[in-house]
């Protein structure tokens, strides 16, 4: 077994993609934790979808790709997160246009680019095992913006989570918090986007809290929890991945929705025992 | 020298983009007062919480919240919200919510909780008797014990105006006949407005009575008075007739319809 475990990551792309799984589980298990808590799913998948736009123009212009999705998720982030602020209700709609014009958007300027594409099918359904050494950094240094962020604005970001009027009557400063976290959920999906793809970006932000909400009552536990699960999820994605030579991002999603479902299960279980 | 309100309103109209729902609103509240608000659900109850607490501006007229701008003010007001239904399945514990209550508008100084906080979140908690319960979550607790978390968090706060929004309205009675002797306790120190449907309860022991919809007949009595009746056209006049004791109702008019 650890024989085992060795020859697969005696390879070097292994290495870096187990790295790249440290990184972006703790960027998407914290992230991932606020954006359930906040109830803002579809807003992250809008911003996934968004960023696709920037990964077209990018390459359309002969940049890395991954600039301009950057550039789109934080973008998109802002917009999305200001319609939020100004009417609860109004932004679902505004954030069903972003998320397809940023597809179409993507679709048009990548079929404007001649030459070979493979690379962009990257974008959609990710590639783990094709991460740089720039990957790498870009991942790291958004991991350790995520960890700070919340450490430092930890008490005013539960009680905006929990109860944005009271927050605002204490006078916490609530949109420049609030929007801060969007730009980091941008950023976080963009490189989370780069590992499973933008289409199973959702899955891999929202399935690990969505775990650990079934099994944890204290939100720091639940940001720990979904960060350690996250990675677990992703190194046994990894392995299989390796084995059956099927492409690890998809491996990773159906190993968290069964995980989720099996402790969705376990918790009725017991509470049913204890009622 | 002339007492100083805490709030004061004067002549203030307000409401959402073209949709007038306060009109020619004024009303004033001293340190010692204990005043409840009744009106029917939609007669502007929510958009005058509001006003009070500086989210949304009036369109007319004035407002100030200890002398100052409501934005300023509120940092004096202990806000009690209703419990919402979809915050029964956020994870906190009732501690971390009540050091709510000592959040600051500057990030830094809310990086940690500190000695005098701790002090301060202990004492609200002791006040409403929920200090043995720090450690559990909220979805642990019934309406009542909710209830009581949210003034300690308003209390944390150590403000001068306590204001409550539908303080009874997911808790049986007994819990409700607690909460109410609890308020009458803190009105030795706290100034308390209260704003609710619920006319019974609030006639039984605030000091002084008001109703609101669309306008505000407030004049510092506890009667209700056939003019509160009148202008706040809506309010629960079956109530007023069947199940309130008779001092609330000034004059013998309305006599002939007590049980």
């Amino acid at each position: 077994m650890i024989e085992q475990l060795a020859t697969i990551f005696s390879y070097e792309f292994m290495r870096n993609a187990l790295i790249a799984s440290l990184w972006v589980s703790l960027a998407t298990g914290i992230i991932g934790s606020l954006v359930v808590l906040n109830r803002i799913v579809s807003l992250s998948g809008g911003i996934a979808h968004a960023a696709y736009g920037g990964v077209g123009i990018a390459y359309y212009l002969g940049q890395d790709p991954m600039i301009g999705a950057l550039l789109f998720s934080t973008v998109s982030a802002l917009i999305m997160g200001v319609a939020k602020r100004k009417s609860r209700s109004g932004a679902d709609t505004l954030i069903g246009v972003m998320w397809t014009i940023g597809m179409a958007i993507g679709i048009i300027f990548i079929s404007l680019t001649p030459g070979y594409k493979a690379n962009l099918m990257s974008y959609l359904f990710g590639s783990i095992l094709a991460v740089s050494g720039t990957d790498l950094r870009l991942m790291a240094l958004i991991a350790f913006l995520v960890l700070g962020f919340v450490i430092f604005t930890y008490r005013s970001l539960l009680a905006i989570s929990y109860d944005e009027i009271f927050s605002t009557v204490r006078n916490v400063p609530v949109n420049l918090v609030y929007l801060t976290m969007l730009v980091l959920i941008g950023l976080t999906v963009v490189v989370a986007m780069r590992m499973v793809g933008l289409i199973m970006v959702i899955a891999l932000l929202s399935i690990p809290p969505a775990i650990a909400l079934n099994h944890f009552k204290d939100v720091r536990g639940i940001m720990l929890s979904s960060v350690l699960i996250s990675f677990l999820l992703c190194f046994l994605g990894l392995v299989i991945s390796f084995q059956t030579n099927i492409q690890a991002g998809p491996v990773i999603i159906l190993l968290a929705s069964a995980t989720f479902l099996i402790s969705s299960l376990v918790r009725r279980l017991h509470l049913s025992k204890n009622s | 020298m002339e007492k100083e309100p805490v709030i004061s309103i004067k002549n203030l109209w307000a409401g959402y983009e073209a949709d007038t729902i306060l009109e020619d609103i004024s009303f004033e509240m001293f340190q010692d007062d204990y005043v409840g608000l009744i009106g029917p659900n939609g007669g502007g109850k929510t958009t005058l919480i509001r006003v009070i607490l500086g989210l949304i501006k009036p369109d007319r007229g004035t407002i100030t919240v200890m002398g100052q701008d409501p934005v300023r003010g509120r940092r004096h007001i202990g806000y009690v919200s209703q419990f919402q239904v979809e915050d029964k399945h956020f994870p906190v514990s009732v501690w971390d919510v009540v050091a709510m209550g000592r959040l600051q508008p500057n990030l830094q100084k809310n990086f940690g909780v500190r000695t005098h906080d701790k002090q301060a979140i202990e004492i609200a908690l002791e006040q409403t008797g929920m200090l043995d319960y720090r450690k559990r979550t909220m979805n642990e607790l019934s309406g009542g014990q909710r209830q009581r978390v949210y003034i300690s968090r308003a209390l944390a706060a150590e403000p001068k105006i306590l204001l409550l929004d539908e303080p009874t309205s997911s808790v049986d009675s007994q819990s409700s006949n607690q909460l109410y002797d609890l308020l009458a306790e803190l009105n030795d120190h706290i100034a308390i407005l209260l704003i609710s449907h619920d006319l019974t309860a609030i006639s039984t022991y605030v000091k002084t009575i008001g109703c609101v919809n669309r306008h505000l007949v407030y004049q510092g009595s506890k009667e209700l008075t056939n003019e509160m009746i009148e202008v706040g056209y809506g309010c629960p006049v079956d109530l007023i007739a069947h199940g309130v004791p008779h001092r609330v109702i000034a004059g013998h008019q309305h006599e002939g319809h007590h049980d």
